[in-house]
């Protein structure tokens, strides 16, 4: 199997394709994140918004819903959700529709949507800056987003990118230049109740020990995107 | 060498229970998040003297250990176990009659309103067709009013109700799978406050948190607003407030002033309260 080759299919027996003896010296599951920042109902049109910064990456999120659906994209027992991604500059291409889906698989799989049958949610998720990590902040803008929005889900999720150096280092949160220098990234989403897997995004080379030693980061990780979660969530209603 | 992208999304698999779960005398009034499971202390267990620990809710054991609990917006039901589904503060009220049980809810900020059965709201008329007009609730469809719903409404004695028109108004029907229907009467056929909503004043909307805050039986706001200058106020539980007062520029303060109550303590409200009543 040539390079560029990968996968992202969990627990379905990932192949291997990775030279052995790479994994050298992995730093192991404490390594620690950019510093996150988050802020709530920060805009006024949109029925939930949430701003969330991993380091210099920030995505702006708005949520509209339950709101009015097309006749067209109705469904009759559930919400239909959507999800926009914009990039900072320039048209959506095909990237943007491609984490777009990813994001909407992931929410699908937490919001409750037959709560609210016959109408929409929309998410629109606007990169601010791009520093590396993209997806998983876009994952947990649009998290907050939700609950900000007030819509009903099962448990949160977060997004968490593993990076793997040439020598097999594990790299969590990664910057731009860490992303471009890695063999692999790989992009988690978990949910907050059994931090399982809802949703992975590869790309490079990695092994299947490899993958399973991003994952155990990116779990370990996610406990203290939760635990922000909370502190944030906390401060909004401290409030009132 | 160009990489592919590749994805797999699993349904996240129901918790395995216990383990994390908290129980809901501990978090009252604390800030509870979606996928919290939540104990309820176990009642009525009147043959277990000691039985002090707290234990899952069994909603279906014997009918002694019965207990009448209602999950309020933001909690549900899976098997016998309690879920938190939106983010706010968990609240509780004691039941009326009886013992054990009684309510529980999570207090969230929203904006966005879903129509309840019985909640009175300020809607607007944006169509008439036939015998119904559609109005405007902020919800996710528009709610349907019956020009036979108005008091003192016959066949031949039609309601005045223009395109634009302000509706105070009632949800007779409201659920997930219905269009809502709203009414202008009561069960006796009487207005009883509702119908069209006179000329002039003022409409703006509030998070549907505030709405609940202001129409809480015991709210100082209310009454400290009243006696700012002679009113007309009409609270919607969609987050709409229509206010009405001598001039415009009364109006305009009012309106503001209830904007900006829902960050504020009491304190801070005294304060601006009192500056106002000065000038």
């Amino acid at each position: 199997m040539g390079p560029g080759v990968m996968e992202g299919v969990m627990h379905a027996d990932p192949k291997i394709h990775t030279e052995p003896g790479t994994e050298s010296s992995p730093r192991g599951p404490g390594c620690s994140l950019r510093h996150l920042a988050c802020e709530q109902n920060l805009l006024s049109r949109p029925d939930g918004s949430a701003s969330f910064m991993q380091g210099d990456t920030s995505v702006l999120a708005g949520v509209y819903g339950p709101a009015e659906v097309k006749v067209s994209k109705e469904i009759f027992n559930k919400a239909t959700l959507e999800v926009i991604l914009r990039p900072k500059i320039g048209l959506p291409g095909v990237a943007e529709k491609s984490r777009e889906r990813l994001i909407r698989n992931t929410c699908e799989a937490v919001v409750l949507g037959v709560l609210h049958p016959r109408t929409s949610i929309t998410v629109v998720l606007q990169v601010v800056s791009d520093a590396g990590s993209l997806l998983a902040c876009c994952l947990n803008a649009a998290c907050m987003a939700l609950v900000d929005a007030g819509v009903p889900m099962q448990a949160l999720f977060c997004g968490v990118t593993c990076a793997l150096d040439s020598d097999g280092t594990l790299v969590l949160d990664p910057t731009v230049k860490q992303e471009k220098e890695a063999r692999a990234v790989l992009t988690f989403a978990l949910d907050s109740v059994d931090r399982k897997l809802l949703m992975s995004s590869t790309k490079g080379l990695y092994s299947d020990a490899e993958l399973q030693q991003c994952l155990a980061a990116a779990q370990a990780a996610s406990h203290h995107v939760f635990r922000f979660y909370r502190e944030s969530l906390q401060r909004r209603y401290s409030k009132s | 060498m160009a990489p592919v992208m590749a994805e797999a999304a699993s349904v996240a698999a129901e918790s395995l229970g216990g383990g994390r779960a908290r129980a809901a005398r501990t978090v009252l009034d604390q800030v509870v998040l979606p996928g919290e499971e939540l104990l309820l202390p176990e009642q009525e267990d009147a043959d277990v003297p000691g039985g002090a620990g707290e234990k899952l809710l069994r909603l279906n054991a014997g009918a002694r250990s019965r207990v009448r609990v209602v999950c309020g917006p933001g909690l549900r039901r899976c098997g016998d176990r309690l879920l938190v589904t939106k983010c706010g503060r968990l609240r509780y009220k004691e039941p009326g009659s009886g013992s054990g049980g009684g309510v529980y809810w999570v207090d969230s900020q929203q904006k966005r309103y879903v129509p309840v059965k019985g909640d009175h709201v300020i809607g607007i008329v944006t169509a008439k067709s036939g015998d119904i007009f559609k109005i405007d609730i902020g919800g996710s469809e528009p709610a349907s009013l019956s020009y036979l719903a108005f008091e003192g409404a016959t066949k031949r004695n039609r309601p005045n109700v223009q395109v634009g028109d302000l509706i105070y108004g009632q949800f007779v029907v409201a659920n997930k799978d219905m269009e809502p229907e709203m009414v202008c009467i009561d069960s006796c056929g009487r207005a009883n406050g509702m119908g069209v909503i006179g000329q002039d004043g003022l409409l703006f909307k509030v998070t549907l948190g505030l709405i609940r805050k202001l129409l809480a039986p015991d709210c100082e706001i209310i009454q400290e607003v009243g006696k700012l200058y002679p009113l007309e106020i009409v609270f919607g539980m969609n987050g709409r407030i229509w206010v009405k007062a001598k001039t415009i520029q009364q109006t305009l303060i009012l309106a503001n002033v209830l904007e900006a109550c829902e960050h504020m303590t009491s304190d801070q409200r005294k304060q601006i309260f009192a500056r106002l009543a000065e000038s």
